[in-house]
Parts: structure tokens; C-alpha cells; sequence
């Protein structure tokens, strides 16, 4: 049976504005993501990696062309709309890990139930959970300052599998981590990707992370240059 | 939407994440609705303790005086001695509304008893003049109308004088000096306590008018007094039985239609009326200075509240980035602001009663702590931490998640 296709994107453009000059930062860009896929993202510097992966994120809208979620079009939608498709399809790994300070690790992961309407008592169960899938169950009360770059980039993604999102979206989730620990991140993702079926779609520089992935999107100036599959055996 | 209780408990998270600026940011508020609870029980206290005075006093009694008024504070014109006991006899056997009407002629004498020596003041006046006070004589009685017709030397003393000239012995039957003039105690009064203006009215001594006209205080033109006091039938009937007295004195003295009143008549009322409108006007002032350190706070809570905006931004991205909407994010911010300003509220209370009682303690002034005040301080910080907090809040629920997240 075909698999679900939980992004689609067709002829989006995005346009940045700053007084007159515009900057064409997508353009006309067309794909698609199956469910289960685990997809990685390349390009330079200022090729649009980041554009595209907040519109995916439904963090910020196209200029023109559509976007489907899970065939639902979400192109047009407004702020808070757009927070309620966040909150219950996507799965969010920042560069900088962003987990909030004076907050145990539990309580960071428990963060996405806040606002997606998770019954209070079902939280800690689920957020223990996740946190044991990323192998940091004995680290759950310990504040993110407590913690290493790599076991912090951890505590983000139990965060963002918490809420059972459609997708984990990654832009350069081993930027800001050393080589060692980035494989470790990249494994963690494999595994979910594999052993869970989840998709993931990660930005990166590195080929040696990218190779994780089963799927090469190239970036150049705004429009795809490659779309390479591993070949499945 | 998330739900109140979960939106305050990060707020209050947040809050005791920067205890010492959170406190801090309270004080403003503490100190403005300590002032506002401490103003508003003096000043309903001393307005309390006025009424209670005056309502000694009757509420419904007319003080005429010789000479017209030039209203309040004026000074008398005219001629001064006007007023006489026939004049009082006739108020209250001819004016319907008027219950009892009493002559004073008096002054201060020094009265001597055996070693003991006293200043006080002497009262010349009829029988009434206990009905009009609404004076009772704890032992003996007053004097007679037949004392009064013949200006007998009898007296009836109040009990500061009792006290102060026999200490335990009975004054009944014994005779005193009054400025030399020998008089035999008749009567003592009951204890009447301060009036209105705080004066000692047991510090007095009831003497006939005409005793006090002819043998105390002779004066060339014998047969005036300085005040007649009136008690009208009822408080409703006050107006009435002032008009009355005004038409009945002005026949007595043949004024002409048109010309002036050759006396003054005093509605006690009005003074209660005049006295408590001063100390609220008073106690308004204060409160209004009060009330302007209460928004002093508000805009404290507001700059605090800017702050913590901005440094939090990354912390909105993220809230946002999870799929929290603007109005979670604004009522996050609102109730931080609204818990600092309801925990400083309620410390104001606390405070401003325990201050109120503190003050009546050390200064024996009347306080009252009315309810009122209680859930109007409440009621108004909170409505200052909803009027200042909305501000930040509502620049938080504006950010862009992308620049939020994005922001150093
Ligand atoms: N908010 C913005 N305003 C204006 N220009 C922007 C903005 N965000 C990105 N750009 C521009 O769009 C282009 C693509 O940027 P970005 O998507 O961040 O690239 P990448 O992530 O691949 O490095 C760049 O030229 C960048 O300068
Ligand atoms: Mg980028």
C-alpha cells in the first residue's frame, strides 16, 4: 500500500521583503514527503534551507504556491491556526536546543502537552516516555544548565516526540555540537526514523550527517538542485 | 486556550524565578494601598466619631443667637443683646414644633468649697435646659421655675465639679462659692462626656438665668441672654420649628418685613452636615494622594513587566514554536502582572489595617476599616495589574515565533 504523504509542497515561492530590495529566497519549489521518510536537507549558506523548513514548520507562510499536511492545505491559515497545526503535527529540534531554563528536563518535555491538550495527569507518564526513548530517564530532573549540549539536544527531541507529531522538523540539530556527539544525535534519529516509523526531515551542512538519511534534498539559491534517493535494497 | 489555574502557575513560576524583582515591583503597590486603607478608616473614623459627638449633642436642636449672621464664620452685627427669657418662654409655649427652648446667660467664675478651688464655666438657664440637652440628674434635682422667678441662690453641678470640690463627699445641701456669692448644691448632673469639640461638658455648673443675670454676672442691660437653645419635636420637624422661631422672634422684636433679623438661629443638623462634609473632602484628598501612588505602582508593574517581555522573548518563540497561541501568551503575561498586583494588594491590606490600628493606638484617634474600603483597594490593584499588565502582554502575543526564536 502507498504510503501517507505527510508534506506537499507545490510551486511555493517565498519573497522577503526589506524596503526595496526583495530577496527571492524560495522559488518556485515543488516536492513531497512520505510518511516515514527520513529526509535531509543541503545547500549552502543562504540557499533557503531555513525558509523552507519554517514554512514546513508552519512557522511562517509561502508568498505563493501551496502547502498540504497531510492533504490538508494550510498555505493561507492564520497565526493561531497555524499554532494548533503545530501543536499536534510537528515536532520542533532547534540548532540551539531552546529548552527553557529553571525547568527540569521532565518539565520541558511536558511543555508541548501544555497547549495540545493533553490531560494533566497523563503528562508525566508521557513525557517519562519519551525521555527513555532518548535514553535520559534518570536525567529527567535535572535543569538543562545541568546537562551537556549533547544530552540537552536529547531532552529537545523527546520533546519533540512528545506530542506524536506527523514530523520531526531539524534545522542543523549538530550545529552546535561536536562531532562525536553528533553521530550520537544522527543514530538517535535513525532509530526513530527506523524502530518507530517516525519523519524526520533534518537541515544539514555535513554529508557525513546527511548520509544518516535515506533521502538528499539539494538546495541552490532558492530552488532544488538534486533530489537523490538511497537506493533501497 | 490553556486552562487559569495552569496559566498561573507559570505565571507564578516566573514570578518566583526573580523573587527580589518581584517583590520589589509589589512594593509600589503595597505602599499605595496601604495609604489608601489607612486614609480611608481615619477619615471614616473621625467622620464616625463627629456624628456620634453632635448626635450627643441632639440633632435636632436650633441655637439662636443675638445679632444677625454673616453666615459662617461671619462676625454678628447689630445689636447684642436681644434675646431674652422671655423670648425662650415664649418659643416653646408658642412654636407647635418646638419641644423645649431654654435661655443661657452665663460665664467662667472660680468657685471655692471648703480649701478646694475650681475654674469652671456657669450656665444661667431654666429647668428645660436638661430636656433640651437631654441631661439627667444623677442625684438631687434641678432647680425649680419658681428659683428662676425669684433668682433663688441654688445650683446643680456637673460631676467633673463634684469630683474635682468633694472627691467622696455628698455635695447635696453644702454650700459653695461661686465668684463669692454663696450657693447651696441642689443637684448633681449625670456624666455627659466630650462634646463635638472635644471640650469637657461635665466642667460645669447649672445655675437660674436670672441668678446668673442679677447676682454672677450683672451687666448694665439685665435681661438678655447669649444663646437660646431649642429642641424641635423631631429631626423632621427641625425646618419647621426653625421657621417658626425665625417668625416668632421677628414678630417679638417688631421687625419690618424687609429688614434684617436682629438674631441668628442655628440649625445643629447643618453643622453635623458641614462638619462631616469637611473631613470628607479630607479624607478624599488624601485618598486621591493615595490613589496616585496606587498608579505609580501600575506603571511600575508595567516597566517590570516590559522587561520581562523582552527578556523572555526566546522563551515566547519557543512557548510559540510548541503551539502555544497569542492569547496564551498574552494571558500569561497578564496574570504575572495581575498576581504581583493582588499579592501586593493584599499585603497593602494587611498592612494598611495593621497601621490603621497602630496609629489608633499610639495617637487614640478613631479608626474604622470598612469592608468597603477592603474590596475597593482588592478590586482596584487588580484592575491596575489588568490596565497596566495588558500592555506587555499584548506586545508578547505579538511576536513573530521565527524572530522570537531567533532572537539573541
Ligand atoms: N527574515 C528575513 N528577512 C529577509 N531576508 C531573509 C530573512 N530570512 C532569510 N532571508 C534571506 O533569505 C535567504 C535564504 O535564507 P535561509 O533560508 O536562512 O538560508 P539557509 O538556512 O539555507 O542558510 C538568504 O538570502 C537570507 O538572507
Ligand atoms: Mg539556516
Amino acid at each position: 500500500m502507498a504510503a501517507r504523504q505527510v508534506v506537499k509542497i507545490e510551486n511555493v515561492s517565498k519573497i522577503y521583503s526589506l524596503g526595496d530590495v526583495q530577496v527571492e529566497a524560495l522559488k518556485n519549489v515543488s516536492f513531497s514527503v512520505e510518511e516515514g521518510e527520513f529526509l535531509s536537507v543541503m545547500g549552502a549558506s543562504g540557499s533557503g534551507k531555513s525558509t523552507l523548513m519554517n514554512i514546513i514548520g508552519c512557522l511562517d507562510t509561502p508568498t505563493s504556491g501551496d502547502y498540504f499536511i497531510e492533504g490538508r492545505n494550510v498555505s493561507g491559515l492564520s497565526g493561531d491556526e497555524l499554532a494548533d497545526i503545530r501543536k499536534h503535527k510537528i515536532g520542533f529540534v532547534f540548532q540551539g536546543f531552546n529548552l527553557l531554563p529553571r525547568m527540569s528536563a521532565l518539565e520541558n518535555v511536558k511543555l508541548p502537552m501544555l497547549y495540545n491538550g493533553v490531560k494533566p495527569h497523563d503528562r508525566e507518564g508521557k513525557a517519562m516516555e519519551a525521555l527513555e526513548m532518548v535514553g535520559l530517564a534518570d536525567r529527567a530532573h535535572h535543569q538543562p544548565q545541568q546537562l551537556s549540549g549533547g544530552q540537552q539536544q536529547r531532552v529537545a527531541i523527546a520533546r519533540a516526540l512528545v506530542n506524536d507529531a506527523s514530523m520531526i522538523l531539524a534545522d542543523e540539530p549538530t550545529g552546535n555540537l561536536d562531532s562525536r556527539t553528533s553521530l550520537d544525535i544522527m543514530e538517535l534519529f535513525a532509530e526513530l526514523n527506523r524502530k518507530l516509523g517516525r519523519t524526520v526531515i533534518q537541515v544539514t551542512h555535513e554529508p557525513e550527517m546527511a548520509s544518516f538519511s535515506r533521502r538528499i534534498l539539494t538546495f541552490r539559491d532558492g530552488a532544488i538542485l538534486k533530489d537523490e534517493r538511497e537506493s533501497q535494497v | 486556550m490553556i486552562s487559569i489555574r495552569e496559566t498561573a502557575s507559570i505565571s507564578f513560576r516566573a514570578l518566583m524565578a526573580n523573587k527580589m524583582r518581584s517583590a520589589l515591583t509589589m512594593l509600589g503597590i503595597i505602599i499605595g494601598v496601604t495609604a489608601v486603607i489607612m486614609m480611608f478608616a481615619i477619615g471614616s473614623g473621625a467622620n464616625r466619631q463627629i456624628s456620634e459627638r453632635f448626635s450627643s449633642m441632639g440633632s435636632n436642636m436650633l441655637i439662636v443667637r443675638p445679632g444677625a449672621d454673616q453666615g459662617p464664620g461671619g462676625v454678628r452685627s447689630g445689636a447684642v443683646n436681644t434675646l431674652t427669657v422671655e423670648d425662650a418662654a415664649a418659643i416653646s409655649s408658642e412654636c407647635p414644633a418646638v419641644a423645649y427652648a431654654a435661655p443661657t446667660y452665663g460665664g467662667g467664675a472660680q468657685v471655692v468649697y471648703g480649701n478646694q478651688n475650681w475654674s469652671t464655666s456657669i450656665t444661667g438657664t431654666t429647668p428645660d435646659y436638661l430636656f433640651v440637652q437631654e441631661w439627667t440628674v444623677a442625684s438631687g434635682t434641678i432647680f425649680t421655675g419658681q428659683d428662676v422667678r425669684s433668682a433663688t441662690k441654688v445650683c446643680v453641678i456637673g460631676q467633673t465639679i463634684a469630683d474635682n470640690l468633694f472627691g467622696n463627699e455628698d455635695p447635696l445641701g453644702k454650700t459653695i462659692r461661686v465668684r463669692n456669692v454663696p450657693m447651696i448644691v441642689v443637684g448633681v448632673l449625670g456624666e455627659i462626656g466630650a462634646n463635638a469639640m472635644g471640650r469637657d461638658q461635665d466642667d460645669v455648673i447649672l445655675v437660674p438665668v436670672t441668678t446668673a443675670q442679677r447676682r454672677l454676672f450683672s451687666t448694665s442691660r439685665t435681661g438678655s441672654v447669649s444663646t437660646i437653645m431649642v429642641k424641635a419635636r423631631s429631626a423632621e420637624l427641625l425646618d419647621a420649628a426653625q421657621k417658626q422661631v425665625e417668625s416668632l422672634l421677628r414678630m417679638r422684636h417688631r421687625i419690618r418685613p424687609g429688614n434684617e433679623d436682629d438674631f441668628s438661629v442655628r440649625n445643629m443638623a447643618q453643622m453635623v452636615e458641614n462638619a462631616k462634609a469637611a473631613t470628607r473632602t479630607m479624607t478624599l484628598l488624601l485618598t486621591a494622594v493615595a490613589g496616585v501612588s496606587l498608579l505609580v505602582g501600575g506603571i511600575g508593574i508595567m516597566n517590570i513587566m516590559l522587561v520581562s517581555v523582552t527578556e523572555r522573548i526566546r522563551e515566547i518563540g519557543i512557548r510559540m514554536a510548541l503551539g502555544a497561541k497569542k492569547v496564551d501568551i498574552r494571558l500569561q503575561f497578564l496574570v504575572e502582572a495581575l498576581i504581583l498586583s493582588l499579592v501586593g494588594g493584599t499585603t497593602g491590606i494587611l498592612l494598611g489595617t495593621g497601621g490603621a490600628m497602630a496609629v489608633s493606638g499610639a495617637f487614640g484617634w478613631a479608626v474604622e476599616i470598612s469592608p468597603f474600603s477592603i474590596v475597593l483597594a482588592f478590586g482596584f490593584s487588580g484592575l491596575v495589574g489588568i490596565f497596566f499588565g495588558y500592555y506587555p502582554a499584548w506586545k508578547a502575543s505579538l511576536l513573530n515565533p521565527i524572530d522570537a526564536l531567533r532572537y539573541e
